[in-house]
């Protein structure tokens, strides 16, 4: 998470998702000479095929027979890195506002971190939304939501002399569970089963708290929670065996991954139709000039949720973004096998 | 043909239909089957595809990989009769399997 900064970073296009697609776009804005922002609410790059499939194979990737999702990734970072892209990572958009300014439309564009940007064009390749913590489906958990059940841990003194109850059993439930350790009054971990996916180091950094009795370990699920006013008190749970207890506890974190969600999308003013951005199949825009959707968030007639369709429709929504970017430039089509001057722009010739 | 049948946490039961290899995951969004997310598309890497296999079937789908144990953790409500069903891969011998699916999966 970047610090609240308040000069405003300006840019010529600013691309929402450095997933496979928004990094491609980076290639194709990059030979017409845009230069690129780009923003993920995740803390790496890669979208989904570094967050959910980064082993698997992908078979239909044109010219490679089988790559892994965090290839891809790799070679596209290779192939882009000529263009000097600059990543804000770990940071969600929040809201995206059109303006008239002295030189055209332009627009503002800011993150839950503080983070401004006023750019020319934006590209939105937010494939399936925004990658959310997990919410259990525990019964009237909203209710506690902020006040006493956190999704993640923005600063640690916020829980200091609170007992904490961190339910999970990965690297975030046991990384927290040590950090928080020595700054709550007391730290339970719950997990349901007595098997951890985390570190091996940090797994036995907790084994050895819990041996010296300086935090819990306990064993289940949470079913329920008590308290009132948002003030949780303790939390009910069954063991695997099915046998309810109760956790007393006034802060509950809970891991359990993440779940795309559309996020804050929906309020950037854009026609949307079920949760997917309607656009053109010329130039990938939306209802709003200036404003592209290309990959799994689009949709038109015929689309297939492919990474080879996001590709291409990065490149027809380079050549529109040219236009607003240089509007008295007349845009000449080029092969990279061929042209001089795109091969300059590749660092690749002479 | 091998039929299986989903039923929601409503009670409500669907019974569609599959080719033997497709996952239980696969038949359950051709055949659209609510209660089924697979957000990510059967590389055992969510955990929204989450299913309670009914007892007399457990023995005959067997019990999860370690892999699919772990993610098991990022699902709520783990029974001991859980599985993914983006790793159940339907054959003659599954004709007739029921499951149930959680009230949410995420």
């Amino acid at each position: 998470m970047t610090e609240h900064n308040d000069a405003v970073i300006t840019t010529d296009a600013l691309i929402i998702g450095a997933g496979p697609v928004g990094l491609f776009a980076v290639f194709e804005l990059g030979l017409l000479d845009i230069k690129a922002h780009l923003i993920d609410i995740l803390p790496k790059i890669g979208g989904q095929c570094a967050e959910l499939y980064p082993e698997k194979p992908i078979y239909d990737i044109p010219g490679f027979p089988v790559v892994t999702g965090q290839q891809l990734v790799d070679n596209l970072m290779q192939q882009i890195e000529p263009f000097h892209p600059e990543f804000h990572l770990g940071e969600m958009v929040v809201s995206v506002t059109r303006a008239e300014s002295g030189q055209g439309v332009v627009f503002h564009v800011e993150t839950d971190a503080g983070t401004r940007f006023e750019a020319k064009t934006v590209l939105v390749a937010a494939g399936g939304g925004s990658f959310q913590p997990k919410k259990p489906p525990i019964p009237d958990i909203d209710a506690y939501e902020n006040t006493s059940v956190f999704y993640a841990v923005r600063q640690m003194e916020s829980l200091r002399d609170h007992h904490v109850l961190i339910v999970g059993g990965g690297d975030s439930a046991l990384d927290w569970a040590l950090n928080l350790q020595s700054v709550a009054s007391r730290v339970t971990l719950m997990h349901r089963r007595d098997e951890f996916r985390a570190a091996p180091h940090s797994v036995a950094k907790m084994r050895e708290l819990v041996a010296e009795g300086k935090m819990d370990l306990l064993f289940g699920q949470v079913t329920g929670l008590e308290g009132a006013n948002g003030q949780l008190t303790a939390a009910h749970c069954k063991g695997m065996d099915q046998v309810a207890f109760t956790v007393p506890c006034d802060r509950m974190l809970p891991f359990f991954g993440l779940t795309m969600k559309l996020g804050p999308i929906a309020e950037w003013g854009l026609n949307l139709h079920e949760n997917l951005i309607p656009v053109d199949t010329e130039k990938f825009e939306t209802s709003t000039p200036g404003i592209f959707a290309i990959g799994d968030i689009n949709t038109y007639p015929g689309k297939l949720k492919l990474i080879l369709s996001g590709f291409h429709e990065a490149a027809l929504a380079a050549q529109k973004a040219h236009r607003y970017i240089y509007p008295d430039k007349r845009l000449l089509f080029q092969y990279t096998t061929s042209s001089t001057s795109l091969q300059k722009k590749l660092g690749v010739n002479g | 043909m091998t039929d299986v049948t989903f039923i929601d946490h409503t009670g409500e039961a669907r019974t569609v239909s599959g080719t033997n290899g497709m996952t239980l995951m696969e038949v359950a969004i051709k055949h659209q089957v609510p209660g089924i997310d697979a957000e990510c598309g059967g590389a055992c890497s969510c955990a929204t595809c989450h299913v309670y296999v009914e007892p007399d079937w457990m023995a005959a789908v067997g019990a999860p990989a370690s892999m699919e144990e772990d993610m098991l953790d990022f699902a709520f409500d783990v029974r001991p009769n859980s599985r993914l069903s983006c790793q159940i891969k339907i054959s003659d011998a599954l004709n007739g399997l029921r499951v149930h699916t959680p009230s949410r999966q995420s």
